[in-house]
């Protein structure tokens, strides 16, 4: 028995699940203290299930919090970066192009001291240790309660980075420190700025961690926590309180894993349509692509692991706007406003929901309220929505074939039975509660991301050894060896570098022991 | 009239420089932000015309060499053309005038534009390929008389190498890429020291002005809600490349890529929106010609450049995936790039195509009768 919750923005999901099924599931409202959401959440599911919850295997928690709390500009840590490369660098200091506000929230420092490396591994300068813990002295002393530490090439070349840890750990062993090796991939401004956020969270990882357990223990349950990431596996609390960034986009990680969930599909495109905007993403071997390219949060260019996720201006509140027969559908919309302006509910705006109602497609509100809407505007008006969601889809998918495509989500209705480029459009029940769905299924990950030289005709052998490399990881994170499986290998070559070097990437996962069985 | 780079030119100039990457001389950004990151602490850029130039001036040209991959991971030191523009001064014995860019596509149409704030000096409003290219021979510099060496090429470090070939441009390449590559992949360089005279007989002139003019008549349509491809095929047709034209709208659907000799080759093939016929692209690090159901529509050295439908932004040959909704525009080039001297440089059969050039105005003409439904964009 595995209990799944989901704090969002708004809502907190939770339900339990026993051996793949779903036992109970309830919604509540998130409070600001988040810790009361889950308390109240769990409750009722006690009280739904009538089960004995001091037997969960395990509990398994995504949250909103870390993503919010950038965006908010609110507890985040005076941090320092310190980026070892010079005299390479020195141009683009670390911080560049960073929004004004978040550098004063987070109160950043930036140093730059020797060390990084070639593409080729050679060394740009040595490390020199002593430059490297006068920054740290200066930076503390200017009030820095977390350092991140970037080094030039460290994906291909860890050592200084792990070097820098060791040398800042021994001398002020309570400071966090976050290496860029561990939180991004090549691209150094990048993954540099990935890092200084991960490290601007620390503190706050540090006190979420505290207070989930504790709220998870006052209800009598003794079950692991683990924490979702934005990759669809889940982390221990030891691994949320050093990599809180992994949490940035669990949210629609775990709503498209649990609306696959309920389909039964691992491979397919999950269409969440909501008052606002659609959501797009796609599902292998049920894990969602990953975005190719750098993410912006919050105006700031970084690269961690996120899922691709399209997101386009259609949703239940959409405006519909009907110009001498010229209909357009959004972008804008009148959001939670639905209720009150939607011409349904008596107002006076023609959004989506209207044109689903007049159409016959949903029972919602009063539909004698859109009887004066000109057929040719509904008919225009759902051309228009089939079209965006037809392109939308196709820009995701990877390849010409037919996908699978899972709908879910309160505007859902507007998602036409049949679509040109899908195979079948799957309608799940209990998708409400898809994100806490998501959370429970998850398992654990191991991954190889690194560039590696491939000689000629041995393409096979490397390729079995980062793949061996991740189990290795995957069982290092908790994975049962036997449930292990290898769910994404990516090898790109990387162009005007000499030696066949091959960027490749291996993900492996597999159920903790005490999930085990939980997956479809 | 010489002017001030301001920060938002400099903005237009890297959009306008990715489209005349046309598909390679990798994404201006990381050039961009260090310009910006100069502007910043107070330096200025001086941008002059090549006609302001008097004929005894000296120019050097100033470039990045390598990898774009390896320039947004071991980020410049920012010094590192400097360096190579003042031991090539030292070598020589003569002080710079003025800089100028060897290419104008790409990061490259940035890097001078650094050099110029750091050393203060003027950058001149010209190239030397009039669009990006893969080697240092392939510019007109070259091709119409001027030694490309002695060049200098430095790192991070300040550490140099003196390349001096005489006036083998092609062997100068040669070893200035084995440089690079023990230099970690990228380097930057100073090259094709000549006189103003020389610059303004050989280089293409206005080209920094014409990626600034591409850019800004993109952004301004943006805001004004009005067709940016209309707009950009507008900003050329005012300059002496003189003529663009929208090759297709349509979607990516299949890209194939592999590594050969350390460029990136391989062909993207679109489907147009209108369900008429395929087009493929082959590359070669940029773009090099474009076909329409086995016909070439446009071909090397003339631009074709994929964007992005959506925002009009350049996709290089590396950003390319399946499912991408782009414009493919094809832009003429100015006559110096068009003599038989410049097409045996960078014709197509220097990147291995057998098919002769015509001229892009030319297939646009023969494309429009096969396809008379499809009207340029103008």
């Amino acid at each position: 028995m595995i209990i799944g919750i989901d704090v969002g923005g708004t809502n907190t999901d939770a339900v339990i699940l026993d051996n793949g099924a779903v036992l109970a599931a309830t919604k509540t409202t998130t409070t600001p203290d988040v810790t009361s959401g889950i308390t109240a959440a769990v409750d009722r599911l006690r009280v739904m299930s009538g089960a004995d919850l001091s037997s969960a295997s395990a509990v398994m928690i995504g949250t909103t919090h870390f993503v919010n709390a950038l965006v908010e500009a609110q507890r985040l840590s005076p941090t320092a970066v310190i980026r070892l490369g010079l005299p390479a660098g020195a141009g683009l200091p670390p911080l560049v192009g960073w929004p004004a506000r978040i550098i004063t929230a987070i109160a950043g420092q930036a140093f730059m001291v020797h060390g990084g490396h070639e593409f080729d591994g050679r060394k740009i300068s040595d490390l020199r240790p002593q430059e490297l813990l006068d920054a740290v002295d200066k930076a503390l002393a200017n009030g820095a309660e977390s350092i991140a530490i970037s080094s030039i090439y460290s994906p291909v070349n860890a050592e200084f980075e792990l070097m820098a840890e060791d040398l800042i750990t021994r001398k002020y062993p309570d400071v966090p420190v976050t290496l860029s090796h561990q939180i991004g991939r090549l691209g150094l401004l990048e993954r540099e700025n990935a890092a200084v956020i991960n490290a601007a969270l620390r503190a706050l990882a540090r006190d979420i961690s505290a207070a989930l357990t504790s709220a998870v223990r006052d209800l009598g349950i003794d079950a692991p926590l683990f924490v979702s990431q934005n990759d669809g596996t889940v982390m221990d609390l030891d691994f949320t309180r050093r990599y809180p960034v992994n949490t940035f986009a669990s949210g629609p990680t775990n709503s498209m894993r649990g609306a696959a969930f309920l389909s039964g599909l691992s491979e397919c495109v999950v269409v969440d349509v909501g008052g606002t905007t659609t959501d797009v993403g796609m599902l292998q071997s049920g894990y969602p692509r990953e975005a190719a390219l750098e993410v912006e949060v919050e105006g700031i260019r970084t690269n961690f692991r996120m899922p691709d996720v399209l997101s386009v201006g259609l949703g239940g509140g959409s405006r519909i706007r009907d110009t001498d027969g010229a209909v357009t559908v959004g972008p804008d919309s009148v959001g939670y406003r639905i209720g009150t302006d939607g011409r349904v509910f008596g107002g006076g705006t023609l959004t989506a929901t209207d044109i689903a109602v007049a159409a016959g497609l949903a029972e919602i509100g009063d539909a004698s309220l859109v009887g004066d809407v000109p057929d040719a505007t509904v008919k225009a008006a759902l051309v228009q929505i089939r079209q965006i969601l037809e392109n939308t889809v196709d820009r995701i998918r990877t390849s010409n074939d037919p996908v699978d495509v899972v709908a879910v989500g309160g505007g859902s209705i507007l998602v036409p039975a049949e679509l040109a480029c899908a195979n079948r459009v799957h309608r799940p029940v209990n998708f409400a509660v898809a994100n806490a769905i998501g959370a429970a299924i998850a398992q654990v990950g191991g991954e190889v991301d690194r560039i590696f030289g491939v000689p000629a005709g041995q393409r096979e052998a490397v390729l079995d050894s980062a793949k061996q490399e991740a189990v290795d990881r995957a069982i290092a994170a908790g994975a049962a060896p036997s449930s292990i499986q290898i769910v994404e290998i990516d090898e790109v070559p990387l162009a005007y570098l000499p030696g066949n070097a091959v960027r490749i990437r291996v993900k492996a996962v597999g159920d903790l022991p005490l999930t085990g069985g939980t997956r479809s | 009239m010489s002017r001030q780079l301001t920060q938002q030119e400099l903005v237009d100039m890297a959009t306008g420089a990715a489209i005349m990457g046309t598909g390679g001389g990798g994404d201006p950004l990381v050039g961009r932000l260090l310009v910006q990151q100069a502007l910043d602490t107070g330096l200025t850029v001086e941008i002059i015309s090549p006609e302001e130039l008097d004929d005894d001036a000296f120019v050097i040209s100033t470039a990045m060499m390598g990898a774009p991959s390896v320039v947004v991971e071991k980020l410049a030191n920012g010094n590192e053309a400097v360096t190579s523009l003042r031991k090539l001064e030292a070598h020589l014995g003569k002080t710079a005038d003025a800089t100028v860019p060897m290419e104008c596509g790409g990061l490259n149409s940035m890097i001078p534009l650094l050099v110029a704030a750091r050393a203060g000096i003027p950058v001149v409003d010209a190239d030397g390929m009039g669009r990006a290219f893969p080697e240092l021979q392939m510019e007109t510099f070259g091709v119409y008389g001027i030694s490309g060496s002695p060049l200098v090429i430095s790192d991070e470090k300040g550490h140099s190498v003196l390349v001096d070939t005489g006036d083998d441009n092609v062997r100068m390449e040669n070893f200035a890429r084995a440089v690079t590559i023990q230099m970690g992949g990228a380097s930057f360089i100073a090259e094709y020291p000549m006189s103003g005279a020389d610059l303004k007989r050989t280089g293409i002139p206005h080209t920094l002005s014409l990626a600034s003019d591409i850019g800004r008549a993109i952004r301004e349509a943006r805001a004004a809600h009005a067709d940016p491809y209309a707009a950009l095929v507008g900003a050329v047709q005012s300059s002496i490349y003189g003529y663009a034209t929208s090759l297709l709208e349509g979607k990516v659907v299949d890209v194939e890529r592999s590594i050969v000799g350390g460029f990136t080759a391989g062909r993207v093939t679109l489907a147009p929106f209108d369900d008429g016929d395929l087009m493929t692209i082959d590359f070669r690090n940029e773009n090099v010609v474009a076909r329409r159901s086995e016909r070439v529509v446009a071909i090397v050295p003339d631009l074709i450049t994929v964007l992005d439908l959506e925002s009009c932004t350049a996709i290089t040959t590396e950003a390319l995936r399946f499912g991408q909704r782009v414009r493919v525009v094809a832009i003429s080039t100015p006559e110096i790039m068009r003599t038989p001297e410049a097409l045996q440089v960078w014709g197509p059969h220097a990147f291995g195509i057998d098919h002769p050039w015509v001229p892009l105005e030319e297939l646009s003409a023969r494309d429009h009768s096969h396809h008379p439904w499809e009207q340029p964009v103008i």
